[in-house]
């Protein structure tokens, strides 16, 4: 196993700043907008933007909610491993609302398919975008694109894109990891 | 660790520690799936369940039921009552008979104690005992640690006190064994006719002092008289019954601190429990019946995932 870094540190803060202002450039003061981060790893790319659009750009209330889409996914019964559920927290309806899905690599699309589906249970969208770190090219199973990419990546199926948050693993880095 | 060491739930005593971690752990985040305003979730779309009932039932069945919907699994409900083995059918042919339906899981409730344990040696589906006679209950043991440590934050080191008919109710041993695999302490008390005579071989003590119980214990579980089961008189009349064994608002604000009143239904007012003390705060007794639900969607969603395709 092998592994390159793909983003250091310093370039996931340029490309988070980025995308924070991508972001107000759409949704301005977040007022009908809510951020929902994708269990397990999307919930630290949508607290990290959301410390960013506070703090550094003074958005005063934004809403954010982690949505868990095990008992959504299309793979139950059919993978050796047990799929092992995370929190969900969405403590508010999200009817007529502005929805922005937050993951940290886009890969098959299988997983914002599932969340399309998990977050009809609290109510009906005005609109879902998909905001997503790493964009893997070229491995979609289905027809899902981002809307807010921090960098497009040409990979293989046997490499992995690993990201790393700074209240995680320590650091905030990117790895392209080849088996 | 995050699969069952069971195809089936038969009972407590076949299940372990590890087992009653993860199902409650599944059961908090169905919690809180059944708070959403849909509270539905696809997992079990492709599974299907039949509910065998041979004998009454309201809570539980419904509860499965709901569980099993909310699971989006397809559902067969089927009544003794109104079926073949009034004709003399035997129960093997009966499930079998079901399961060349194409049934994944059967859900069965029976009068005879070893009923589920039976079926899982005989036919090929994943077995949910929903109460075999005197035997086990396991998911209303289950649901009942779950609301002590919903309601007290853990059930290790906390004291339960199981009144009532003890002898007739699978419910009883089920929470007893679920108790002391968590570590809590239990007692049970009731009259001496209506403990079994070698209760204490499980590790449980008899208080025949229903005061001297509620002081010990940090929860009471208040089981109600199966008059049904009785084929004699097990205590002289209903409202001795009351009187000494029974719970009511005065008996429960008499004591040094505030314990945790339960009951798997359903309840008899006036004789285990009076009415006040049925409605009052200290009774978790609906909470029961949401976390019945909760829990039997865990069980299902464990069980399931180890059908293989």
């Amino acid at each position: 196993m092998s592994q390159k870094i793909l983003l250091t540190s310093k370039e996931v803060n340029i490309i988070l700043h980025r995308l924070a202002c991508q972001l107000i450039e759409k949704h301005l003061d977040f007022s009908d907008t809510i951020l929902v981060g994708i269990q397990p790893r999307g919930t630290f790319l949508a607290e990290r933007l959301k410390e960013i659009l506070q703090n550094e750009y003074h958005v005063k209330e934004i809403a954010l909610g982690y949505l868990d889409i095990t008992f959504f996914r299309d793979d139950f019964r059919r993978t050796e491993k047990p799929l092992e559920a995370n929190k969900t927290q969405i403590n508010f309806l999200v009817e007529n609302k502005k929805v922005i899905f937050i993951d940290d690599v886009l890969y098959t699309g299988r997983s914002i398919r599932s969340a399309l589906t998990a977050i009809q249970s609290f109510g009906r969208p005005a609109e879902i975008e998909l905001l997503v770190l790493i964009d893997r090219r070229f491995s979609r199973h289905l027809p899902i694109q981002p809307d807010y990419r921090g960098r497009q990546v040409d990979s293989i199926n046997n490499e992995k894109v690993k990201v790393s948050w700074k209240e995680q693993e320590g650091e905030d880095v990117v790895y392209l990891v080849t088996n | 660790m995050s699969e069952l060491s069971v195809n089936h739930l038969l009972g407590i005593k076949y299940i372990n520690k590890q087992d009653i971690d993860l199902i409650f752990e599944t059961a908090d985040h169905f919690k809180e799936v059944i708070n959403r305003p849909i509270k539905k979730v696809p997992s079990l779309r492709d599974i299907t369940i039949a509910n065998i009932f041979f004998e009454n039932s309201t809570r539980t069945k419904l509860s499965f039921e709901l569980a099993q919907k909310r699971l989006s699994a397809d559902v067969i409900s089927f009544s003794a009552a109104q079926s073949s083995v009034k004709k003399g059918e035997t129960l093997i042919d009966t499930v079998n008979n079901i399961l060349s339906m194409k049934v994944d899981m059967v859900v069965m409730r029976h009068s005879n104690p070893g009923a589920a344990y039976f079926l899982s040696q005989n036919v090929n589906a994943s077995i949910v005992n929903a109460g075999d006679g005197a035997h086990e209950h396991p998911t209303q043991g289950l649901l009942d640690s779950f609301t002590i440590r919903e309601k007290l934050g853990e059930v290790a080191g906390k004291k339960v006190v199981i009144v009532g008919d003890i002898l007739h109710s699978r419910v009883a041993l089920s929470n007893i064994y679920a108790l002391q695999m968590q570590g809590a302490e239990v007692k049970v008390c009731g009259p001496k006719t209506l403990i079994p005579k070698y209760i204490e071989s499980l590790g449980v003590t008899v208080e025949p002092n229903l005061r001297k119980a509620l002081e010990w214990c940090d929860v009471a579980n208040m089981l109600r008289v199966q008059n049904e089961r009785m084929d004699v008189n097990y205590f002289p009349s209903t409202r001795e019954y009351a009187q000494q064994y029974g719970v009511d608002k005065t008996l429960l604000d008499s004591l040094s601190k505030e314990i945790v009143i339960m009951h798997p239904g359903p309840i008899n007012r006036g004789v285990e429990i009076s009415s006040d003390v049925a409605d009052s705060q200290q009774s978790v007794i609906l909470n029961q019946v949401e976390n019945g639900v909760a829990i039997r969607m865990a069980v299902i969603y464990l069980l399931a995932s180890k059908i293989k395709q």
